[in-house]
């Protein structure tokens, strides 16, 4: 019993990392069609302001509350860089762009190591944090739940951006048409800056969340961009609810896979699971319907 | 229709006439230096060690054919040829571990195998104990497995971004698979010490540039294979499928279809490459093939020129040689190298270097518009070839393929 | 007709090359015994004219396991510089080729022959994981070259070609159960890497488990560079073990750490010995993960010997007084001195008159005397447990005796029979 509830929430909680990091792409990626290798050295630079805040700061429990927003413009200003040097020309060539930015992934990977050094550096977890809560017998880590709770704070903004504002009404028009929301006023150039920032610096706020869980090092972002992609994917393109339940459902699947055998075939099963799935419904969990023929 | 598109077209299509006209002596001539200098020259100049290394990247020249077909010529990014690679190589590596130990070992059962597992060798080992049963399967392994792959994802329509990231995905769940079986792949080691191939001493020198000669032929060999193809009826539909597959379908074409032949071709020369690099390097690891060898393998098909025949060799040798002697000395440099590599070649000069004759063409031309705008009515005289370097770039480059002269009502069908 | 055209090229080329092909035909294996040996046509083409003697350092500059490797470079340097001020090797100065590794088996066998064939090195010392190992040990062996190894690794192999200047396991893995089983550990769960040396350490485990009535209550392996724990820490605790062996690599340790402490368990409650984490790593874990916890090497920085005292004060004058020392660092360190010896020994630097010498040499390391097993090429260590203190050093709590002698394929040890 103690052992179920702990590996139910073991699934949440990787659910939640997932989410987090899948959050920004199935803006970027899934709103607008750019394939952002470089999102995982987002969340880098998203994990690297929080050591960099903490450093400076000394206190964990500040630092921790102040890195938030910090490697949201972080994670976002670096987007922002990319969309305007290299992204802006290639939306008519999406697979292109995941090459472009698996380059800028390998330079800022390297940028990294020349910056902080190879080894991982260490993000102290806040005293607030440390421990855990029992439920019914199981400890559940307070470093989980706070991260549990930030990807759902996220997504809820997310979705409350998307469904209320003036700018997520803006991306929405651009994702379905881009051509008549153009000649319908809305300036498309600015929605994508816009778009692009958020989506980046919704990464750099997972790259905070992961340094309470794993290490801060160079080489963070490679860990995450696959199944990232992954999550989106399995969600369907343009589908905020979609990536979430991908995300907490693959979490909680692959706990269980893990559980049952080793963590190696969990993760093949996990794939194998996602082609299969991708078989019966090609355009994920939920499809946006749009004008095109495919 | 701008007019811009127009030129751009027409000029296009004349360059295709012009080119088909120049091909067949130059291309000739091109073939023969090539071969002369691959299977005649290298050989006698370089020592067993750089012929070794070249001997690699001849390997990683013929995946980068493939990659070109597919990628360049289909327009499917195709991230997981690792796989296919590995197929290929341990597919061999397995014949030659095996073939070892019968010749060295006397149990029959691989050194590592003796180590790390049972010390029996597993039931799905045995049927590469024959060097026919390998030979076919190097060849029929990745063709079937990208067979059924292709099938499963081209008949459902994926394709694109999906199909890219569906790919990696693949490569990552391969690399992890092979790691998990230590006992029976070898783990994350691989498959290493080789003393025989095929009864050769692998420790002979004179051996050693048999093999390079192999691997030469072979990518003669697939290099005229591609050209054939490219040029073929076939090869148009390709391209027709990559730039409007909705309007290849209209046709009554399957494009599902045509994909599927296309990937299963370049899986099969990333199985042939993975099984040549096994002799010649003498190891295969998983981390040969995983996601990062596998995005690997593009950057040199992308810097050549994507959608031509010679990009791809020229480009994946370029880039190898150039690690080979930069990474060495300068190892943060070069990652820095390579991924500006990436950016500058994707983002700036996506139809590589090949196209770069032609791009400088057009921004002279330009120049010349604004300075005389009277000549520059005359597009048919811009000479400089414009191939469809950018798949996708203008939906209109369907139209420079033949296949446009047949069914000029699709055009209205355009969503 | 363009397609005919090109047929009509192929096929002349096609057959011209491969009568190339077949008339380049070199040996065919007709006696086993006598291929595949070095008598394979390379000869040595090391320079021993001048005043001064090429040697290689093949040490991954890029990629997941520069973090790692790089120190070794560091310490390797260290001692070239050293011997070099010294007076060099048989009068020789030493001439350091450096080759990256690139944290990739294939590019350590490619350089591995470069530093053999092209640059003509008298003896190699480099390497890292048991993958690089394993790919260039083919070539040291065909080309009859030295390869000098110096990380801690899972035995079951002796070359005449590398020297291993790192614990095996009898030095370091069987120790530390001697120790656990000492303090009254009875139950044992495994976590590990997914690799060679943790798997081939835990086979040896459960065979010493099974003799010495200790059980292994679970066996877990996660992906290299994995970092979600979550399920194996759930595992791990409702196990309800004595003690955790750890055989994790790199990042993964980072991770492994972070959740294990996040559920409640500490070093008093459920102890963690690890073989992979070394001084180097403890701040990226971070001190309050993993103070108090075990680890089983044959060096550590706080070691007080004058040798010691003295390899940690010239390293810090080199690198920085914030760097610290570990044992692969130290191991590698000695090996380039165990190859002076062994070469002034000789009087040559032939190989195989090096290999017929170093039998018996014996250096005093910081570890402590160290002394080369020709029988098998390791060399003698004397196992010590460790203990993470406040300050991120770690200091011995348990030492062997006396220095063990090397078993590589622990032919001594009865319950091992049936491991190789």
């Amino acid at each position: 019993m103690e052992l179920l509830i702990g590996q139910m929430f073991a699934g949440l909680s990787l659910g939640s990392v997932l989410l987090l990091a899948a959050l920004g792409l199935s803006l970027t990626f899934g709103q607008m069609g750019v394939i952002n290798m470089a999102h995982g050295e987002f969340i880098m630079a998203g994990a690297y302001t929080a050591f960099v805040v903490q450093q400076a700061l000394g206190s964990a429990g500040v630092s921790l509350l102040l890195s938030l927003p910090a490697a949201f413009l972080v994670g976002g200003t670096m987007g922002l860089i990319l969309e305007e040097l290299l992204l802006k020309r290639m939306y008519h060539r999406p697979l292109d762009t995941l090459l472009v930015t698996f380059g800028v992934s390998l330079i800022l990977q390297q940028m990294a190591r020349d910056i902080f050094g190879a080894p991982s550096v260490d993000v102290r977890v806040p005293a607030w944090l440390q421990g855990n809560v029992e439920l019914l017998g199981a400890p559940i880590p307070l470093t989980r739940l706070f991260i549990l709770a930030l990807a759902l704070t996220c997504l809820a903004a997310l979705a409350l951006l998307l469904k209320a504002t003036p700018l997520g009404r803006r991306i929405r028009a651009v994702v379905v048409n881009r051509d008549l929301a153009e000649s319908s006023g809305i300036s498309s150039r600015r929605t994508d800056q816009l778009t692009f920032f958020v989506g980046s610096g919704l990464a750099g706020i997972a790259g905070v969340a992961v340094t309470l869980i794993g290490s801060t090092s160079p080489y963070l972002g490679p860990n995450y961009i696959v199944d990232a992609f992954l999550v989106v994917v399995a969600g369907g393109i343009g589908q905020i609810k979609g990536a979430a339940i991908a995300a907490f459902a693959l979490g909680v699947l692959q706990s269980v896979f893990e559980f049952s055998t080793t963590a190696s075939i969990g993760k093949v099963l996990i794939l194998a699971a996602i082609v299969i799935f991708l078989q019966v419904r090609p355009q994920g969990i939920f499809t946006l319907k749009t004008r095109s023929l495919a | 229709m701008s007019t811009d598109t127009i030129r751009r077209t027409t000029g296009g299509f004349a360059a295709r006439l012009t080119s088909v006209r120049q091909s067949r002596t130059g291309v000739l001539a091109g073939f023969a230096a090539a071969a002369v200098l691959l299977l005649v020259a290298a050989p006698a100049l370089l020592p067993v060690f750089s012929l070794g290394l070249l001997g690699k990247f001849l390997c990683f020249a013929i995946v980068a054919v493939g990659i070109g077909l597919a990628w360049g010529r289909g327009g499917m990014l195709t991230l997981g040829q690792g796989v296919f690679f590995g197929l290929g190589a341990y597919i061999m590596a397995m014949h030659m571990k095996l073939a070892d130990a019968a010749l060295f070992g006397g149990s029959g059962v691989p050194d590592f195998m003796a180590l790390y597992g049972t010390g029996t060798v597993p039931g799905w080992w045995e049927p590469f104990r024959s060097p026919v049963v390998t030979v076919l399967a190097v060849v029929l392994v990745p063709g079937v497995v990208a067979l059924i792959l292709g099938l499963a994802i081209f008949k459902r329509r994926v394709k694109g971004a999906y199909f890219a990231i569906l790919s990696q995905a693949l490569a990552a769940a391969f690399a992890v698979l092979l790691i998990g079986q230590q006992a029976t792949t070898g783990g994350s080691n691989g498959l290493s010490g080789f003393r025989s191939f095929f009864g050769f001493d692998l420790a002979d020198p004179a051996n050693k540039r048999m093999l390079y000669l192999l691997t030469a032929v072979v990518l003669l060999a697939v290099v005229a294979a591609a050209r054939q193809l490219m040029h073929s009826r076939f090869g148009e539909l390709l391209v027709a499928v990559r730039d409007q597959e909705e309007r290849v379908r209209f046709l009554g074409y399957d494009p599902a279809t045509v994909k599927t032949v296309v990937y299963v071709l370049a899986a099969v020369m990333a199985g042939v490459a993975g099984a040549l690099f096994v002799p010649l390097v003498g190891i295969i690891s998983p981390a040969d093939v995983g996601v990062t060898p596998s995005i690997a393998f593009l950057i040199g098909v992308a810097i050549g020129g994507r959608s031509t025949v010679l990009g791809p060799v020229l480009g994946a040798l370029g880039v190898a040689i150039a690690q080979t002697s930069l990474a060495s000395s300068f190892p943060s440099f070069w990652v820095y190298f390579q991924g500006l590599l990436f950016v500058l070649v994707i983002g700036f000069l996506p139809g590589g270097l090949a196209s770069l004759p032609a791009v400088l063409g057009r921004l002279r031309r330009k120049r010349n518009d604004d300075g005389g705008a009277a000549r520059a009515s005359a597009p048919a005289t811009s000479a400089a070839p414009v191939p469809p370097a950018v798949p996708r770039a203008h939906p209109i480059h369907a139209a420079a393929s033949p296949l446009a002269a047949v069914p000029a009502a699709a055009k209205e069908h355009r969503p | 007709m363009k397609v005919q055209s090109i047929k009509g090229a192929f096929i002349p080329v096609a057959v011209t090359a491969l009568a190339a092909v077949l008339t380049g035909c070199g040996s065919q294996i007709s006696d086993p015994a006598a291929a595949g040996q070095p008598s394979g046509g390379t000869e040595s083409c090391v320079d021993t004219s001048g005043d001064s003697i090429k040697v290689g350092f093949l040490n991954s500059l890029s990629g997941t396991m520069a973090i790692s490797e790089t120190t070794v470079f560091d310490s390797l340097s260290l001692a070239a510089e050293e011997i070099n001020a010294d007076g060099g090797v048989l009068g020789k100065q030493l001439e350091v080729i450096s080759e990256d590794g690139a944290s990739e088996p294939t590019k350590f066998a490619e350089r591995a022959g470069k530093l053999i064939q092209q640059d003509c090195t008298a003896a190699v010392f480099g390497g890292w994981t048991s993958s690089s190992r394993k790919a260039m040990l083919p070539v040291f062996e065909s080309n009859d070259a030295l390869l000098f190894y110096p990380v801690q690794y899972e035995g079951l192999e002796s070359s005449e070609n590398i020297f291993y200047t790192g614990a095996t396991t009898n030095q370091q893995i069987i120790p530390a159960l001697d120790y656990l089983a000492e303090q009254g550990t009875k139950t044992i769960f495994l976590v590990g890497s997914d690799y060679v040396f943790p798997r081939t350490a835990n086979k040896i485990i459960n065979a010493y488990a099974e003799a010495h009535g200790m059980e292994i209550v679970g066996e877990e392996y996660t992906p290299l560079g994995s970092t979600e724990f979550s399920t194996i820490v759930n595992k791990v605790r409702d196990s309800g073990a004595d003690a955790v062996f750890n055989t994790l690599n790199g990042d993964s340790n980072v991770a492994f750490f972070r959740q294990y402490t996040s559920v409640g368990l500490t070093p008093d409650t459920m102890p963690v010995v690890s073989v992979s984490i070394a001084e180097e790593e403890v701040p990226g874990i971070g001190l309050e993960n993993i103070e108090g916890q075990l680890t089983a090497w044959d060096y550590y920085q706080t070691l007080d010997t004058p040798a010691n005292t003295a390899f940690v004060s010239a390293f810090k004058d080199k690198y920085g007084a914030d760097r610290v020392t570990s044992d692969p660092m130290e191991a590698a360190y000695t090996s380039l001195y165990l190859w002076k010896e062994m070469v002034e020994k000789a009087g040559s630097f032939d190989v195989d008159k090096v290999q017929e010498a170093a039998d018996g040499v014996s250096f005093e390391a910081p570890e402590g005397t160290v002394t080369v097993n020709g029988d098998n090429n390791h060399i003698t260590k004397t196992p010590r447990i460790g203990k993470i203190t406040s300050d991120g050093l770690i200091e011995t709590v348990w030492e062997a005796p006396e220095a063990v002698e090397p078993d590589p394929y622990l032919e001594n040890y009865d319950w091992a029979s049936g491991l190789s």
